[in-house]
């Protein structure tokens, strides 16, 4: 553990990983959202958490039998995700970077959308106006330039402090703790900041980019980050579903209600690999693994839900929901076709263009040539 | 009447952008010091006072920030024009553009459409320091999603630029700095074709000269000095770097049999490189001679006591005409 991670660094944390809920008097602010919930906000949160996690772990053994190109796992990050997905309100936007699956599933997308772009059909295909869920970014930190422009165009329409409820809304952008080091993050809290526009900055930091530890990518926490640039931020325990819904209900109603751009910044781990590429046994210790394997987002959630009665029946109904995924999934995944050689030059331009067009005529005629089946 | 009004192809820059915010009110016009200031070169001169800050803003200095929100903003409904300062300032926003920009619609699959004009001022002969006098306008022809164009004369300054903020697809919009004062005649009532035609500017029969953005002068004072000495050129202004209007040039050529394409950048996998492959390929049997290139040397942009050497001028292209004319 670097030493900015040490416990003197204040951190929101409503849920002690024994699953006690207490609502330090510093953050009673945040503790006023969880009031408005009821047992079943509370067994939607763990559904989801237990969904995603299921997911994960099915989409895992796809991509090891060849089914998927690359697999992105987000196991460890399922309170950041659900909870703070929970938190964005019903107009607002929502810019990922590529790992939040779990945010996904808080806005609706198809999860075989996502695993139709891993298996290699297309690189997302959602409508993100619609789902309000805009498309994985992977460049490190571009996605976040997005999230700003879209937040500097939603207060050029006078849709931020204006009191209507149906029509304000904010954008959230999600970015990792390597990202940070990227010079789009710094843009963008800039941008932010001079327009004072209405976006939330949620950086989950999972203490590992690929191989490089955090403190390679900065030497303060990273809450502070934005501080510099008159982004205010503050740092959530990551792994605590309450904290992450509270926080960032709170700072999305501030910035749509005109209070400007926030940064959270929720300290997690990455359980698994970077990507199904990755070896981390090679760059870590199996201790620091096991340190955060046993601070389980689903564990310590479970531990309170249970404290709140709830008793096996749900469990045992999550998981038999999960088994039922599992087997969904798979079958969807088998059954996914092959896209057309058309998609490659579809949508390259929005208008007609001349190359585009003599290449895709020159490939139809080529692979006709070949006649029936296109044997090569 | 047409109603035709001399202007230089700055003012009709100017004239055109306020026409279409004028036309279409989620035009958003920023960049580097384009408000109060009107831009380093007055491009946007007056602008501000016109339609007020909402319409156009200074953004902070930073190139990447700026193309990356004006893609947040059109996915957001409005149609950015970013202007990029000077050609070299263009690189810190390559990643956005050839990465984002240039990849989201089709990224999307059509559900995004990406209306963003980036107005990059280019070239050299101005005596200007390092980093001010560039054609980087291959990098973003090589790269698919984007347009590229370029205007020689007010009347396609005043026109283009309209027609590439009206397009949905993102477009790079080149302006030959150096002729920024040259005047001319601009009907405003009536637009040439698209911005994505090749105009034959002089029509000649021995050698095709095609060139874009500040070449263009170059090569009509080229004409006019070989026709002095009796030798007759065709000059064709491409005005559009991609897609490249390769029908108008091949017809061209199949009646010249000779071409020589001319512009300020390196010639070393530029746009004339791209134009001789094709016009070998579509046109082998009408050539009469290969086609000669004419550009920049393949060096960085050098101090101005050099420009003058490493910028082609008429005779460099004349010279590339007796080469032509000598198979």
């Amino acid at each position: 553990m670097s030493a900015q991670d040490a416990s003197r660094v204040p951190m929101v944390q409503l849920l002690s990983p024994e699953g006690q809920y207490s609502v330090p008097a510093e953050y009673a602010e945040y503790g006023k959202y969880i009031d408005q919930l009821g047992e079943a906000d509370f067994l939607k949160f763990y559904r989801d958490m237990a969904r995603i996690r299921r997911f994960d772990n099915e989409a895992t053994a796809l991509q090891r039998q060849g089914q998927l190109g690359l697999w992105i796992p987000a196991i460890g990050q399922e309170a950041a995700q659900i909870g703070s997905g929970h938190g964005v309100g019903h107009n607002d936007h929502i810019f990922p970077s590529y790992r939040e699956h779990g945010v996904a599933l808080t806005h609706g997308i198809d999860l075989m959308s996502i695993l139709k772009m891993l298996r290699g059909v297309n690189h997302g295909g959602w409508n993100p106006d619609e789902t309000r869920f805009h498309l994985y970014g992977i460049v490190l930190g571009t996605q976040v330039l997005h999230a700003t422009g879209y937040a500097m165009g939603v207060k050029f329409d006078g849709k931020v402090g204006s009191g209507n409820h149906d029509e304000d809304l904010a954008v959230i952008s999600y970015f990792g703790d390597g990202a940070t080091a990227e010079g789009d993050i710094s843009e963008s809290f800039l941008f932010a900041a001079t327009t004072q526009a209405p976006i939330v900055f949620f950086c989950q930091n999972n203490q590992w980019a690929i191989s490089s530890p955090v403190n390679s990518q900065t030497t303060v926490p990273l809450y502070q980050r934005g501080s510099g640039f008159g982004v205010p931020g503050i740092r959530i325990d990551g792994n605590d579903i309450l904290a992450s819904y509270a926080v960032t209900k709170k700072h999305m109603d501030d910035a749509r209600n005109g209070a400007g751009p926030y940064m959270i910044e929720a300290l997690t781990y990455r359980i698994g690999a970077h990507t199904s590429s990755d070896d981390p046994s090679k760059y870590r210790d199996q201790a620091e693994v096991d340190y955060w394997a046993a601070r389980d987002p689903l564990i310590r959630f479970e531990k309170f839900l249970r404290r709140q009665g709830i008793g096996d029946d749900f469990f045992a109904e999550c998981e038999a929901a999960g088994e039922a995924l599992s087997a969904e999934i798979r079958e969807k995944t088998f059954a996914l076709g092959e896209p057309p050689i058309e998609n490659m030059f579809k949508h390259v331009y929005s208008e007609t263009h001349p190359l585009i067009e003599e290449q895709l005529a020159w490939l139809e005629a080529y692979e006709a040539s070949f006649g029936e089946g296109g044997a090569h | 009447m047409a109603n035709v009004v001399e202007m230089s192809i700055a003012k009709a820059i100017n004239a055109g952008i306020r026409k279409a915010m004028a036309d279409n009110p989620k035009v958003l016009v920023f960049g580097e010091d384009v408000a109060q200031l009107g831009g380093v070169f007055r491009v946007t001169e007056g602008i501000l006072d016109e339609f007020g800050p909402n319409r156009i803003f200074n953004s902070p200095i930073a190139e990447s920030g700026i193309i990356g929100t004006a893609i947040g903003l059109a996915m957001r409904g409005y149609s950015p024009v970013a202007e990029i300062q000077f050609d070299g300032f263009i690189f810190p926003a390559f990643n956005q553009i050839t990465s984002q920009l240039a990849k989201m619609q089709n990224r999307s699959e059509g559900y995004t459409t990406m209306p963003v004009v980036i107005r990059v001022p280019f070239g050299g002969g101005i005596g200007a320091v390092e980093h001010h006098s560039e054609s980087p306008e291959a990098y973003f022809a090589h790269t698919p999603g984007l347009r590229v164009i370029s205007p020689s004369n007010p009347n396609d300054a005043y026109w283009m630029i309209q027609q590439a903020i009206k397009s949905s697809d993102p477009v790079l919009f080149f302006e030959p700095k150096r002729r920024y004062w040259q005047k001319g005649p601009v009907n405003l009532d009536e637009a040439p074709d698209g911005m994505h035609t090749a105009h034959v500017l002089r029509q000649g029969s021995q050698v095709t000269i095609a060139a874009y953005g500040p070449m263009v002068s170059v090569a009509l004072q080229a004409a006019e000095i070989a026709a002095s000495e009796g030798t007759s050129l065709e000059v064709i202004d491409i005005r559009s770097m991609s897609p490249i209007d390769f029908a108008t040039i091949l017809e061209s050529v199949k009646k010249t049999g000779r071409l020589v394409v001319a512009h300020e950048a390196s010639t070393f996998v530029s746009i004339s490189s791209e134009i001789a492959a094709r016009v070998a390929e579509l046109a082998f049997y009408h050539l009469e001679a290969p086609v000669i290139r004419v550009g920049g040397f393949d060096v960085p942009y050098p101090p101005a006591k050099l420009e003058e050497k490493f910028l082609p001028d008429a005779d460099r292209i004349l010279e590339a005409v007796d080469r032509v004319l000598a198979y």
